[in-house]
């Protein structure tokens, strides 16, 4: 099999790199021909490879490629883990990255970096690929920092845009912060086990739950000491609550990125990691519930942010920083197969709603403000039709995808007993009325109401072709589909085998699961619980406040004075990541570099120390004047001190 | 060619990059022939040289110096042909004073002979004044000065130490110093004499100030060298002398070291942040990387204080030899880079330039590559060394590990600052606007220098398993002690 994965993840490396060398020589078509075929073949194996895992029951895969070195007794190595969790998100990562290739031909049609865009996506897709299918903490690392490195430059893919070259060295900046606090994870595991493969740090779990390791001169616990640092990377990947600032600013890339990297796949790369390392973080409680509480507090909050925003691609990009704090929260509720199923349904659901505002944005000339949408309905049917579909699985209505693995997730969270837990459920039913208000907003602001379009959107305003439609269509079935389909084997079942760890005391998926008696019952109980009727409530609200009586929204806004304003600056997090931080390190930069180096350093040591030579040689070359009466000079007054020395000293004797 | 000089005519540069392309090949069957398996220095010649001193002619090498002398003779065409069209006047002898650089350094490395080392350790300085002030920039008289007497002053006192060592011995064998039993007083003493000479030339914190100098005023092919190279001799000086002479003195001094190694990390890194000057930046930047070489060696005995085992400690040394090589690739690429851009547009103010990648792209993927690698991305061999000592450094202290991690965003943010301001936007200028993508030439070094960085990257087993033997040695030398 290791031929099989080693295709699945050199195909789109080596499509990315054709286009990326030789994208003048195969030209446009070439490009978008050969990456296309590279991640079509991983996404075929991938499929492939699940069906294996869950249908015909291999089991999983632990295959090492090739050392990467060995010093000290640990051999650091890279290789696969293929298991039923990594086979899902194979499948995931390779299915949306193929749509995204097809979108791109329609998007990047008049762009001048065509061939570069196909290279980058496709070699974002063998990265993330990479990381998903590691089976060591150094290849995860790889990944985690090659991901992160894509979309670096493809936010920055429009390089003679300020704003563009900005938002990616943010992105990049607040993600290493994240990832110093990964790499310290990693340490701290490499000195409590000895070991970077996981198989290894897995069995050693256990042992070391009541371990305590040494931080500076205190004890703290080590193994949740491990975790925190671990997930303060998913943090900055899965952009929670406080390193969130670089996401939505990464709306500056192209649209197709913004759905596959900052929506579907690289983001909930934090989200799997936990999953992945559930044999640690169960044995970690403090770790699970810092988990939950950050999680809750992204999701809420973050989603606050989306109703007051107007561009359409940063209402989805608040909108999915908190459904990433949804995820989260099942991660630390120890409902991983809850968790990793909304992480799967809402890759689909988001990347179809943001290919659908790219869509939109398309088809008016690149507009992004909804203030100059509105009443699209007609003229985009295919897009309006898809969207829907996209933001009633967003809100979780009943039926839809969304609607099963949200109400999954908020029903096993609040069986969670763990401190933090009633923080965070408060958390997250607020976020479904959040959830579906901003939704619907947006929905209502860009497709009913009267048309408030520029002359020259309106003159040019068509539906883009085929290859934009198709990959829509492609998405929403699964958004439709895959709740019914999926819930029950996938969150209830015994889809992810024995890949997810979780103890019997943090069972909460297994309790939810007693009741379990199919989809249709599953809906009927929802009605029993809030949730669903939050979120009908915030379609409701959303309809009357933008579309029945508008005016009821702006008196509300108008009596939200300091609370619009706190959300419009995003609780000043913008503030301190753009202004107060890198401001406060250049102050500090220049008062080392011209008070350390130049002042003390150079004035004081250096050119201090060549006067003093100066000062001294000058004072010796002013006593070897060569004049005779300045010698005898001399030689008298040594003679008068040296007889008041002997004059005044004091003998032994006396 | 010293002596030829321009009666060579054009053939004189095809005779030095011969030369020096030769020297690489010559070096490789040391590689093939290396065997990774021992300790022992391999590759022995040893003649008599000045029998009334008992000197000797004394050369051999062991994992430790390989990689260095495959470095310098990997390095030593490259710098040849990057001086190929830009040095205008008295070209035979710029690249005469390369290739004399190049067979001391190589020296330097394989001496196992104390005043042998010696000698090449001080006439190394000579070409390199040299290149500094007769090629060099505007300044170049203030910078030469001050790189001269900050190295010579350091090395003066290695030399107090070396006769004393030879007095205690009766020979200059350096395999002879590593196992003369040595008080705490001798120890002291010795290991500051040597502190002296090789925190100058790594350059650590707080002697570090005339490397910003003296790579603004070098010619691009003398920062190349200065910074890949010469650099690594302090740290190699660490490994050969102060470590296995002075083992005691060593564990006693560790923790300044190790403050110092992280000052340099830290500090040098908010440094770098604000400068404004390209080759200052990549300078500083140099300064802070070579932090990680201090600190992954002495971390050693911290680990030993903190765990009581050896594990680590290993891990730490390979390391920072790790990260000597590397810098060695990625300083130097940087250093080409910015003598791209100044042969066109003689500045080398970041606020000069803007928008590079319009009119370079192709000169640009390599700028962005070497960015990366220099601020430790994965893959590149930018990350090799600092992840090891990083990991190692876990084991002695949590907070070293803390401090050493700030470079991950450090040392994005210096590089990837300037990658912003000098290569992303548009076209900030004219002189930018007719810039002219690499030439042939060009590309061909930025392109082997970029395969070495993936390489080490992607693959650095074959480096650590050539040092492993030698480090494994190392280890004993320095956890046994001499009291």
């Amino acid at each position: 099999m290791i031929n099989t994965y080693l295709a699945i993840v050199l195909f789109p490396l080596a499509a990315a790199i054709i286009a990326g060398l030789f994208g003048r020589l195969i030209g446009r078509a070439g490009a978008h021909t050969v990456t296309i075929l590279g991640v079509g073949v991983a996404c075929a194996l991938s499929c492939w490879v699940l069906w294996r895992q869950v249908v015909d029951g291999y089991p999983a895969e632990n295959i090492s490629v090739y050392t990467w070195l060995v010093t000290d007794g640990v051999r650091m190595e890279i290789g696969f883990l293929v298991d039923r969790l990594s086979a899902l998100m194979m499948v995931v990562v390779s299915f949306v990255s193929l749509m995204v290739h097809i979108y791109t031909i329609g998007y990047m049609h008049d762009d001048a970096g065509y061939q570069r865009f196909f290279s980058y996506i496709s070699l974002f897709t063998f990265a993330m690929l990479m990381l998903v299918m590691s089976n060591n903490l150094l290849q995860l690392f790889f990944g985690w920092e090659a991901v992160g490195v894509v979309s670096y430059l493809l936010i920055g893919f429009w390089y003679t845009r300020p704003t563009a070259i900005f938002a990616n060295l943010k992105a990049f900046l607040v993600n290493r912060v994240g990832d110093f606090g990964f790499l310290l994870g990693i340490a701290a595991l490499l000195y409590l086990t000895n070991s970077l493969d996981y198989a290894e740090i897995f069995a050693a779990a256990e042992g070391l739950q009541d371990r305590n390791m040494l931080v500076g001169n205190w004890e703290w616990p080590a193994l949740a000491t491990a975790c925190i640092l671990l997930f303060i990377g998913a943090m900055g990947k899965s952009a929670q609550v406080p390193l969130h600032v670089w996401l939505p600013d990464s709306m500056e890339g192209p649209t197709p990125i913004s759905a596959l990297i900052h929506a579907a796949t690289m983001v909930t790369a934090g989200v799997f990691m936990v999953a992945r390392m559930s044999p640690l973080f169960e044995f970690a409680e403090a770790a699970l519930s810092f988990v939950l509480i950050i999680g809750a507090t992204t999701a809420l909050f973050t989603g606050l942010i989306a109703l007051v925003q107007f561009d359409i691609k940063r209402v989805v990009a608040y909108s999915t920083l908190s459904q990433l704090g949804y995820m989260m929260v099942a991660q630390g509720s120890s409902a991983y197969a809850a968790g990793m199923f909304h992480l799967t349904t809402h890759a689909f659901f988001k990347a179809l709603l943001f290919l659908a505002a790219g869509s939109v944005i398309m088809a008016l000339h690149h507009e992004q403000d909804m203030r100059r949408m509105g009443g699209l309905r007609r003229h985009l049917p295919v897009t309006y039709w898809t969207s829907l579909v996209g933001c009633l699985a967003l809100i979780g209505f009943p039926g839809f995808a969304g609607f099963f693995s949200k109400d999954a997730l908020i029903e096993a969270e609040h069986l969670a007993n763990i401190p933090g837990a009633g923080y965070a459920y408060v958390c997250i039913l607020l976020g479904v009325f959040v959830t579906s208000l901003y939704t619907f907003r947006m929905f209502f602001m860009v497709f009913h109401g009267e048309e408030r379009l520029d002359v020259e959107a309106r003159a040019h305003l068509h539906e883009p072709g085929w290859v934009v439609k198709l990959p829509l269509i492609l998405l929403a079935i699964p958004s439709l589909a895959l709740g019914w389909l999926a819930i029950g084997p996938v969150v209830f079942g015994d889809f992810f085998g024995g890949s997810l760890f979780v103890r019997p005391v943090h069972d909460v998926v297994g309790r939810l699961g007693e009741d379990w008696r199919g989809p249709v019952q599953f809906i009927i109980h929802s009605f029993k619980e809030p949730a669903v009727y939050l979120a009908l409530a915030g379609a409701f609200v959303a309809w009357f406040g933008y579309l029945y009586r508008p005016a009821a929204a702006i008196w509300v806004r108008e009596r939200m004075g300091p609370v619009q304003r706190l959300l419009e600056n995003k609780y000043y997090a913008d503030w301190v990541a753009e202004r107060l931080l890198p401001a406060g390190s250049r102050a500090l930069g220049n008062v080392l570099w011209r008070v350390g180096d130049v002042r003390l350093i150079d004035g004081g040591l250096v050119n201090g120390s060549a006067r003093l030579v100066a000062w001294g040689s000058e004072l010796i070359r002013r006593l070897q004047s060569g004049l005779l009466y300045d010698y005898a000079f001399a030689m008298v007054i040594g003679l008068a001190v040296l007889g008041f020395w002997l004059l005044f000293t004091p003998t032994g004797a006396g | 060619m010293l002596f030829a000089g321009e009666r060579l005519g054009a053939a004189h540069r095809w005779f030095a990059v011969g030369i020096a392309a030769l020297t690489f090949l010559l070096s490789l069957p040391l590689y093939l022939g290396f065997d990774n398996s021992t300790a022992d220095f391999q590759f022995v010649e040893r003649v008599a040289w000045i029998p009334a001193f008992r000197a000797e002619y004394f050369l051999g090498i062991d994992g430790l110096s390989l990689p260095l002398v495959l470095l310098t003779t990997f390095l030593t065409p490259i710098v040849v042909i990057a001086g190929w069209e830009v040095i205008k006047t008295r070209t035979a002898q710029y690249f005469a004073a390369f290739l004399i650089l190049e067979g001391l350094m190589i020296g330097v490395f394989s001496a196992l002979d104390g005043l042998l080392f010696y000698v090449f350790w001080e006439a190394m300085l000579i070409p390199m004044f040299i290149i500094i002030g007769i090629w060099g920039g505007e300044r170049r008289v203030y910078a030469t000065i001050k790189f001269f007497l900050y190295t010579f002053l350091g090395s003066v006192f290695m030399l107090l130490a070396l006769i004393y060592l030879y007095l205690q011995t009766g020979g200059y064998s350096i395999l002879g110093f590593h196992t003369v039993p040595l008080s705490m007083t001798e120890q002291m003493p010795i290991f500051l004499a040597f502190l002296f000479a090789f925190a100058v030339k790594v350059p650590m914190w707080p002697v570090h100030t005339w490397l910003p100098d003296a790579h603004v005023e070098a010619p691009t092919g003398g920062s190349v060298i200065l910074a890949a190279v010469l650099l690594k001799m302090g740290g190699y000086g660490f490994l050969r002398f102060s470590l296995p002479i002075a083992p005691d003195a060593s564990q006693s001094l560790a923790l300044l070291m190790i403050v110092l190694s992280l000052v340099a990390v830290v500090y040098i890194g908010f440094v770098a942040l604000v400068q404004s000057d390209l080759k200052k930046l990549i300078a500083y930047s140099s300064i802070a990387h070579m932090g990680f070489v201090t600190l992954g060696f002495f971390i050693a005995w911290a680990i030993l204080a903190r765990t009581g085992e050896v594990t680590g400690i290993g891990m730490g040394i390979t390391g920072g030899v790790v990260q000597m090589i590397s810098h060695g690739f990625i300083s130097g690429a940087l250093f080409l880079c910015v003598g791209i851009m100044y042969d066109r547009l003689h500045t080398r103010e970041i606020g000069a330039y803007g928008g590079v990648v319009n009119t370079m792209p192709v000169f640009a993927a390599f700028f962005v590559l070497f960015a990366l690698a220099n601020a430790g991305l994965p893959g590149t061999s930018g990350f090799v060394g600092e992840f090891l000592v990083i990991l190692a450094s876990f084991r002695a202290n949590f907070w070293y590990a803390v401090l050493a991690g700030t470079t991950l965003i450090l040392g994005a943010a210096y590089t990837l600052w300037m990658i912003k301001r000098v290569v992303f936007g548009a076209i900030a200028n004219e002189g930018v606007g007719s810039l002219q993508d690499l030439s042939r030439r060009e590309f061909l070094i930025l392109a082997l220098m970029a395969g070495g960085v993936l390489i080490i990257g992607l693959w650095p087993a074959p480096l650590v398993d050539m040092m492993s033997a030698s480090v494994d040695k190392l280890v004993i030398q320095v956890t046994q002690s001499k009291l």
